[in-house]
This record gives structure tokens, sequence and C-alpha cells, in this order.
């Protein structure tokens, strides 16, 4: 992939200086095109600017007064406030974070770790039943999460048990159950993104390693799993990012004020009876979306080198 | 390259030794043993539920059927209701949601595609100043997370404190409107805004709002496909006397169809199933009708508790899901095998 990214490059370099001085532009036509460009930028980056100055205004403005880019009497206020109690729940913004990063590290790990086994034995190893079992996973993956949420509800919510020091305990209602529903389908997608990678990486080194009298284990473990880890961290980080966000699952299973997620919050600010300030619910949002869309901006170029074709399901 | 070097008589010799000719036992075995944890999660958390689901699907289950009593088995009625629309929800009709919810799709991703080409036309441009702060900066709005987009986006589209009125009432001022003229209900009004095309002011808010989010991905898949394109066809089509519109269509577009129309396709499937826009934004107003078929389904499990029907509509949804991805995968075939002749 990055060889012939790097071909395509030093291709161009060449055309363009072969080229030289035909293909530069007039200065009107490049005006033309920068006021085009800029144009283009103002639509793309408006609605962060405005995100921004709203988040600014202070508490006791429900609404903002105009389209300033610093709002007037500007204040951290509503900052303040998300950290310390951002909806009418007493929950932190620390604590809707701690629950949404205990799904998204959990479910990501786990359909990683799983998947990667299953992953290999696609893209490596013959045994009968292997097409009817990768089109098993192509037939979930094709589904949105929400055509499973019916029995999953049903299915989880089977499972109370009164423990000893925690009373009752249901796993449709736990952080737990929401984490198995979003494995659900997860794990499809991880198997099916780390093939696609998997199936990139040249057999040569295998077979080098296969005449050394290397066992299938080792050669996973010592030649497929290094060369796998950036796979594995695209895929980790998709699935991260999608827990992150999670909002059907938890929305529907989850009851509990304790067990808030950081999508759930931003939902419930937002309805339509609700008197939360514009400038809190600007502020959570930023806070919100800041963390993944930092760590989303380096990765990106991994993501659409045709790494993952498909997203995470949402 | 040493190692592949190296490795071409390693193959021969192996494949003569038949370490894994055909499969063996052994060789299986071993690939079990690394498919086994997937496939017991998978059973227990994904293929169950779903061939449960079917069950549900021919059963009244509702909320009272959670803990103890059975629900009774109804046959094919949760189907009939949904197809015929007669549930006793409001708002209600199959063929329309399956309309909208198909041209949703098309006239979204009609829209990304063209935008997103013209763009990367524009930033493929020799001499263009800040190339590449362009392209860094215009990759923003997918970085964030979609549910963020459609909350604020929501809040932008307020008839009162909302941006797109401000900038209206803005502009509108400047020519001497009153301000009172843009207190649009983007979102919510009832009224269809042309006359003659009987879609709601929302569908065309959620359509900008979705292509401010769509267009900068296939921008940078129709980039990559640009800067495959040798310089010299266009130096050999312009010596054999094409126009720029004939070096567009016979070079430029040759080059972007096969980048393009499965990223299209993908998007297609993408959108038809964008739950957050619609859940978010408009709620699926006015009256039910930028309903999409997911959201649908959400609102029959979680605000109807109709569980019965949802894992019937779940259950068309599948099809309908199956019917759309091998046509889809047919047109793929299809241009595939037109690039090869």
């Amino acid at each position: 992939m990055t060889a012939t990214a790097i071909k395509v490059a030093a291709a161009g370099g060449a055309v363009r200086t072969r080229r030289g001085g035909r293909g530069r532009l007039s200065l009107r036509r490049q005006l033309v095109l920068q006021a085009i460009a800029l144009g283009i930028l103002a639509t793309v980056v408006f609605p962060i600017i405005w995100v921004f100055s709203v988040s600014l205004d202070p508490l006791n403005r429900s609404r903002p007064e105009g389209l300033n880019l610093i709002p007037s009497n500007a204040s951290l206020e509503a900052y303040g406030q998300v950290l310390r109690q951002p909806t009418n729940n007493p929950v932190s913004f620390a604590e809707l974070a701690f629950n949404s990063v205990k799904i998204a590290v959990g479910t990501s790990l786990i359909s990683v770790m799983i998947g990667v086994l299953a992953a290999y034995a696609f893209s490596r190893l013959r045994f009968s039943g292997r097409q009817v079992l990768m089109i098993v996973i192509l037939g979930v993956l094709m589904l949105p999460a929400v055509a499973t949420l019916t029995p999953l509800f049903v299915v989880l919510n089977k499972v109370q048990l009164t423990l000893p020091v925690l009373g009752l305990f249901n796993l449709r209602n736990s952080l737990l159950g929401v984490g198995l529903a979003i494995i659900s389908g997860l794990l499809p997608f991880a198997i099916w993104n780390l093939k696609g990678y998997l199936d990139t990486i040249p057999k040569d080194l295998e077979e080098a390693a296969a005449v050394d009298g290397a066992s299938t284990n080792q050669t996973f473990l010592r030649i497929i799993l290094p060369l796998a880890v950036p796979a594995l961290a695209v895929t980790g980080f998709l699935g991260f990012i999608g827990g992150w966000t999670e909002f059907y699952f938890s929305w529907m299973f989850l009851n509990k004020s304790s067990d808030q997620t950081l999508a759930m919050a931003l939902y419930s600010m937002q309805g339509q009876f609700t008197n939360t300030p514009w400038s809190v619910f600007s502020a959570f949002a930023i806070l919100f979306a800041v963390p993944p869309a930092i760590v989303y901006f380096f990765v990106q170029k991994y993501i659409t080198s045709g790494l993952a074709v498909g997203a995470v399901k949402g | 390259m040493a190692a592949s070097v190296t490795a071409k008589p390693a193959v021969q010799a192996r494949s003569r030794g038949g370490v894994r000719s055909g499969g063996g036992p052994r060789g299986s075995r071993t690939a079990y043993l690394y498919l086994v944890p997937a496939f017991v999660v998978m059973g227990i958390i994904t293929l169950y539920p779903l061939v449960f689901q079917v069950w549900m699907s021919f059963t009244n289950f509702g909320i009272g059927n959670l803990r103890a009593t059975a629900p009774d088995v109804v046959g094919l009625k949760n189907y009939i209701e949904i197809l015929s629309s007669e549930l006793a929800i409001p708002n209600f009709s199959f063929v329309r949601l399956i309309l909208y919810n198909i041209w949703w799709a098309i006239s979204n991703v009609a829209i990304h595609v063209v935008l997103g080409v013209a763009i990367a036309l524009l930033l493929n441009t020799k001499g263009l100043w800040f190339k590449r702060a362009y392209r860094a900066l215009y990759i923003i709005p997918v970085v964030i997370p979609p549910i963020i987009v459609a909350t604020v986006w929501r809040n932008m589209y307020d008839p009162d404190g909302g941006a797109v009125n401000l900038i209206l009432a803005g502009l509108g001022g400047f020519l001497g409107n009153p301000a009172d003229v843009f207190r649009i209900d983007w979102l919510r009004q009832v009224a269809d805004p042309i006359s003659f095309i009987p879609l709601p002011l929302a569908y065309f808010a959620m359509l900008v709002t979705n292509t401010w989010l769509g267009w900068p991905l296939n921008a940078v898949v129709a980039t990559g496909a640009l800067q495959s394109i040798p310089g010299e066809l266009y130096e050999a089509a312009e010596m054999d006397g094409a126009g720029p519109w004939q070096r567009f269509k016979n070079v430029t577009l040759v080059y972007l169809r096969p980048a393009m129309i499965p990223y299209a396709i993908y998007g297609f499937v993408v959108t038809f199933n964008l739950f957050y826009l619609a859940y978010f934004m408009s709620g699926g107003g006015p009256f039910g009708r930028t309903e999409l078929l997911v959201t649908q389904a959400y609102r029959l499990v979680n605000d109807q508790q109709l569980f019965g029907v949802g894992a019937a509509f779940a259950v068309i949804m599948f099809f309908i899901l199956l019917t759309i991805t091998l046509i889809t995968n047919r047109l793929v075939k299809a241009t595939q095998t037109v690039e090869d002749l």
C-alpha cells in the first residue's frame, strides 16, 4: 500500500518537474480559484466556529444573541458547569466519560483480540466450511446495529441474578450488557477488516519461516502479529470511536443514572423540554468531540487508504 | 526483496512436500482453534439472538412477556400489519417509508459524488496555492462523531437562536427585510417548501447537513484516483487535438469511475442506514415523513415497546438490505468487467 503510494507520488513529482512552467496559473485564475476554495472552507468550518463561540456565552443566556465570534460577556463558565454537572443528574463529566471509556475500551480490545485470531484463520489457513463461515460474517455485517436491538434486549434481560454485595443484577441494565451488545456487531466487523489487511501482507516471510520449521502458531505470533500492528490499531480505534459515541443500546438498555454515558447525556441535554443553556450544550459537544477528533485527524490517512472500507456499524 | 528471492524455491519445495495440500486434518484443526473464540462469542451474542428474533417475529411479544409469561404465537400477523401499514402507531406508512428511504440515499450520494469530484478537481489544479492546507482542513467534518454533527446542526436550524436563521436575517436586513421574516422552523415546518415536490422542509435541511458531512471523503477518494492518472495521457490527448471537455471525458472520467463507483455504493448503504440525522434532527417529523427504516425500527422497540412487531420489522429490513447488497454487488461486478475490457 505505502509502496504504491510512494510510487504514485514519485511519478507525480516527475511529471510536474518535466512539465515545468507550462502549468502555471495566471494570477486572475489563481485568485478566482482561491476565492472558491476559501468559500468552501467557510462552509466547512462555520459550524465548528459557531459551536465554539456559543460555548463562550455566559450561563444566564439560554440562547445565543447573534452571530458574534466572541459573544458579549464571554466566559468559560459553561465549561466549568459541564465538568461539574452537565445534566440534571448528579453526575460529573468525568463520570460520564469514564462510563463511555469503559464501553469503548472493553469492546474494541475484545473485538480486536478475538477478531485477529479468526482473521488469521480466514486469511491464511485452509479448512472446510471456510466459505460458509465467511458468508455468515458478511451477512451479519450487512445488518445495521438496530436490527439486533430487539432480541439482544430480550435475551440479555433474561440474565438476572441476585449477587451477594451488589444486590439484584440485570445484565441488560448494565454497562457489561451494553458492551456485549456492541461486540455482537463489532466483532464481525473486526474480523472482516483485519482479514482484508492480512490478505495484503506478502506471504514470502511466512514461507521462509515455514522452511525454517516454524509452526502455525509461531508464524502467527512472530510474523503476522507484528506486521498487523497498524491494522490492529486502526480497527481498535474505529471500535473505540463507535463505543465512545454509542447511543442506541445504551439509551434503551440503561436505567441507572450512574450508568449514563456521554452520548446519552448529550441527547437528554438537547430534548425539547429541558432548560440547558446552549453554551453548556456546546461546551459539552466540544469536550465530547475533541479527543477522538484529534486522534482521527492523525490516523485518518490510514483509514481512507483502503484499510477500512467499511465504517463501524451505525 | 531479498526475502522474496530466497523464498521462491521454498514455495515449490513446500507444495511438493504437501505440508498443506488440500487442508489435511491437522491444518483444519489448527484453523478451528483460531476460530473457536470468535464463533463462540458470535454464536451466543450475535447468531442466537438473530435466530431468536425470527421466532419473536411470529409472536405478540410485548413488555409483559419479558419475565415469566410466554407470548402467543400469532403467525404472520406482524408481517401483514407492517406491510399493509396497519400498525396501531401514528404516521406509519410502509410504502412511504421505503420510497423516502431510497430517495434519501440516492439524492445524498449523487450530491456527495458530484461535489467531491468537483472539489478534488479544483484542488488538483496545478500551481494552486495552499493546496495542502485546504486538503487538511476540508477533512474536518469527517473527524467529528456523527451524533455531535446531528445535535449541533439541529441547534443551527433552531427557529429562534439558530445560526441559519441568524445568517438569513443578517443578509435580509442588508436588503431591507425585517428580521421577523426569518423565523423559519426548518426541521418541523409542516407545509412543503416546493408545492409540486412532496418532500418536507426537514428533508432539505438534513440534505444540507449530510452534504456538509459527506462530500469530503468523496473528495479524498477522487483525489487519490486523480493522482494516479499519468500526465502523459493528457499530453497525448492534447496532441491529438482533444479539447478540455474531451480530455475530461476520455481521460479523467475513465480513471475516476473505477474508484468512485464502489465508493458511491458504499456511501449509498451508509446513507440508507444513517440513523443519527433522522433521529436527532427531525425526529422523523413532520408526521413521520423523514423517518428511515432504522429510526422506525428503533422507535417500534424503544418508544412503543412492540417487541414482536420490532422483530418482524428487523426481518423485513434484512431482506431489503439483502436485495440492495445483491444488486450493488452486481453493479460493482458489471462495472469491473467493463473496465477490464
